[in-house]
């Protein structure tokens, strides 16, 4: 099993708590990981990704190879597209829809949405309102996390401990608030 | 040992716990900040007592490292690349003076510059400083070299650079720990020949530190670390630290038969590198950062058989990447035709095309934060000049560089906003403002404004003091709650140290206090004070809870 994944969007979504939580439940399966990711200037309000990926067998690079992604997971449609030459040709795109698009040279939402379809296996989320519908609209994140459970390789049980671990430390109304983003996610692509 | 899930960075800050530092010292900076923030997070409440405090500068933190080893115990002393040239004055020295107990230094060079302002190599100073470098591959071996480092380095009583870069230390991955040591008992060194650098020491000592070349070399001849993966055909690669993944990943994926020498610990095995390379036609090297070893191999004759960075089979500059290697180590098998089960898998597929539209979204200030206050009354009072010249440095404000505010004119080291505003103040530029952070300005900036005092340089300098090491992610600054006492102390006339709150209400009131300073022909500071928008929101949600 080896499952490499692109994680992107706009510092400040939430891309490492996605990263951290699929770590913690591939540990769990006695998986081996390898997660870089970006700190430091970018995380202001930059373009951020993380590349994950996990293997029962030996991972060697850091980084995914051009062309080797299995999935792209972004919380923003258009850093969905940036990260493109990492896609292998049959990978799966899952973007959430709304844009973040306070930069210059921001593209049209249906420019996106083209292009985005004509990349092959996509799916479009809309993650913001969901998140509202669990309790929180900080918790996109985790709804995208459950739109993607599918396809991770991992099961949602796996997951939902791994959620539940990761948000502890922040006491138990936030834990359930992204548990339930998570199965609103998991519910649209189960 | 329990496996634990580590970045680079955090795998060397357990190793530096289970290697029985008893202190770590470092000035933030990406991508080192994660090390020493790891040690703080769990030593909390050890005994015996880790100290893990920040430091106000690099050298600062190298000096206080330096004692701890005087005095017999372990420490580790962590920065970034840049960071070393401010710590370069003590770090040059110890290796001279050589140390007593373990000292480690770790420097974390940013090839690409994802946060930084060059590439600089820090294997050149420790080939400089005559010391054994370690440079791991991956996370497990982050972990070991940095125990291992520690022995090396009371055993041959030198101080050890152990160097990553970013891609190792912002990546996680499974580390097993071994049993922790305990730390060394307080044991001052009585030496005082090796540690007073008088002339006549220094000589002594730095014949002492030649001397020890050759034992190093044997060192790293029989360092497990130094290893062969076998192969055959013409073509080989010699890897070095963290290009060892993207080579293996390449020759796994594609089932290469190529030969690779794997390089983690210098000085270079010379011996091991000689009878490896000499069997081959074609020598790939990898390496993350400057060609330095490239260099060192072709030599000044220029020995073809080494390809690599300076002939533009990698990259000149630049984090090396999966898909460099792949392009050229496959060049490699294209003409050899050798793989490991006779058959090639197929080559990767072209990769797909970027899509053209895709904006660049470059990092900016955050929504609230003071600095934007700041620089649009800095730009509102600017207006009023024919030209406008800020002096800038390095912290979240350097932002203030791009639109909408376009604020400042410069950014180069630490401290350099004071000291070039300064000399561009005795040369006739006027005003002469500049824009120094509060961790910036106890970093580097308090010489700097000395001078100024004590040439009386008509000066503007603003103190924008959020109150934190915000850029690196909210680390302790080492003079909050104190600069107007530090300006007075160093001699800045009361009248010329003024204070306002950076706020959308007070821009009139500001932009008149920043116009009357400018007008005054002589040192002026001004602390624009306001705390970071994050560490206010994090001390909100520490007390809510």
């Amino acid at each position: 099993m080896q499952k490499d994944i692109i994680i992107a969007g706009v510092g400040g979504q939430g891309i490492l708590t996605i990263a951290a939580i699929i770590d913690l439940a591939a540990m769990e399966l006695g998986l081996q990981v390898k997660q870089a990711e970006v700190h430091g200037m970018s995380q202001r309000g930059g373009a951020v990704e993380s590349h994950l990926r996990i293997s029962s067998e030996a991972i060697w690079s850091d980084l995914i190879p051009l062309g080797n992604a299995d999935l792209i997971l972004s919380l923003e449609p258009m850093e969905a597209l940036r990260h493109l030459p990492f896609l292998s040709p049959k990978g799966l795109i899952i973007t959430a829809t709304e844009p973040q698009g306070e930069i210059v040279g921001y593209p049209s939402v249906d420019a996106l949405q083209t292009a985005i379809a004509a990349t092959g296996s996509h799916l479009l989320i809309d993650a913001t309102t969901l998140a509202k519908d669990a309790g929180s609209s900080k918790s996109s994140n985790l709804v995208m996390l459950g739109a993607a459970a599918p396809y991770l390789g991992i099961g949602n049980k796996v997951l939902e401990k791994a959620i539940t671990t990761y948000f502890a430390k922040k006491g138990e109304t936030i834990v359930a608030t992204n548990l339930r983003a998570f199965r609103l996610g998991a519910e649209l692509t189960d | 040992m329990e496996k634990k899930l580590l970045l680079g960075a955090e795998a060397v800050a357990q190793g530096a716990i289970d290697a029985g530092i008893s202190g770590v010292y470092a000035y933030p900076g990406t991508p080192s900040t994660e090390i020493t923030e790891y040690i703080q997070r769990a030593t909390e409440g050890n005994q015996p007592s880790v100290h893990s405090r920040w430091a106000t500068n690099e050298k600062t933190a190298f000096e206080a490292a330096l004692g701890v080893s005087y005095s017999g115990r372990r420490s580790l002393v962590c920065m970034k690349h840049v960071g070393l040239n401010v710590a370069a004055d003590a770090f040059m020295n110890a290796a001279i003076t050589g140390v007593h107990g373990g000292l480690v230094l770790v420097v974390a060079d940013d090839p690409s510059m994802h946060s930084s302002q060059n590439e600089q190599d820090s294997r050149y100073y420790g080939r400089f400083a005559m010391i054994p470098i370690l440079e791991p591959s991956n996370q497990q071996e982050a972990y070991e070299m940095v125990r291992y480092g520690f022995d090396l380095s009371e055993e041959m009583r030198l101080p050890v650079m152990l160097r990553i870069t970013t891609r190792l230390s912002h990546s996680r991955a499974v580390v097993t720990p071994a049993e922790p040591l305990a730390q060394n008992n307080l044991n001052p060194d009585c030496e005082r020949n090796r540690w007073i650098l008088l002339p006549a020491n220094a000589r002594k000592n730095y014949h002492r530190l030649l001397d020890k070349q050759d034992a190093l070399r044997q060192v790293s001849e029989e360092s497990p670390y130094n290893r062969m993966i076998s192969g055959s055909g013409e073509r080989a690669v010699i890897a070095f630290g963290i290009a060892v993944n993207y080579a293996m990943e390449v020759i796994t994926t594609h089932n290469l038969e190529i030969p690779l020498l794997k390089i983690s610990q210098y000085p270079l095995p010379e011996k091991k590198v000689k009878q490896f390379t000499a069997q081959y036609s074609e020598i790939l090297i990898a390496e993350e950062g400057y060609p330095l070893q490239e260099e060192l191999l072709r030599g000044f004759a220029g020995d073809d058989r080494f390809r690599g960075r300076l002939d533009g089979t990698l990259p000149r500059t630049g984090e090396l990447s999966p898909a460099q290697l792949e392009k050229a180590l496959l060049g490699f098998s294209e003409q050899q035709e050798a793989t490991r089960h006779g058959q090639t898998r197929a080559a990767t597929h072209e990769p797909r095309e970027a899509y053209p539209l895709v904006a660049p979204r470059p990092p900016m200030l955050c929504k609230g934060c003071s600095h934007r206050d700041l620089f649009e009354a800095i730009n509102r009072v600017m207006n009023d000049y024919p030209e406008k010249h800020v002096f800038g440095d390095i912290g979240c404000y350097t932002l203030g560089a791009l639109t909408p505010y376009s604020t400042i004119s410069s950014c180069v080291d630490m401290g350099a906003a004071i000291t070039m505003a300064k000399g561009a103040a005795d040369a006739g530029l006027r005003p002469a403002l500049c824009v120094i952070g509060d961790s910036t300005f106890t970093h580097s900036g308090i010489t700097g404004l000395l001078d100024a005092v004590n040439d009386r340089s008509p000066l503007t300098v603003i103190i924008s003091d959020n109150g934190t090491t915000a850029m690196t992610g909210g680390q302790d600054s080492a003079g909050t709650g104190r600069f107007y006492d530090i300006c007075k102390g160093i001699g800045v006339d009361e009248a010329h140290i003024r204070t306002f709150v950076p706020l959308q209400k007070n821009l009139e009131e500001n932009i008149a206090i920043i116009r009357e300073e400018l007008e005054h022909e002589g040192v002026s500071v001004i602390i624009a004070q306001r705390e970071c928008i994050h560490i206010r929101k994090s001390k909100k949600v520490t007390t809510d809870n």
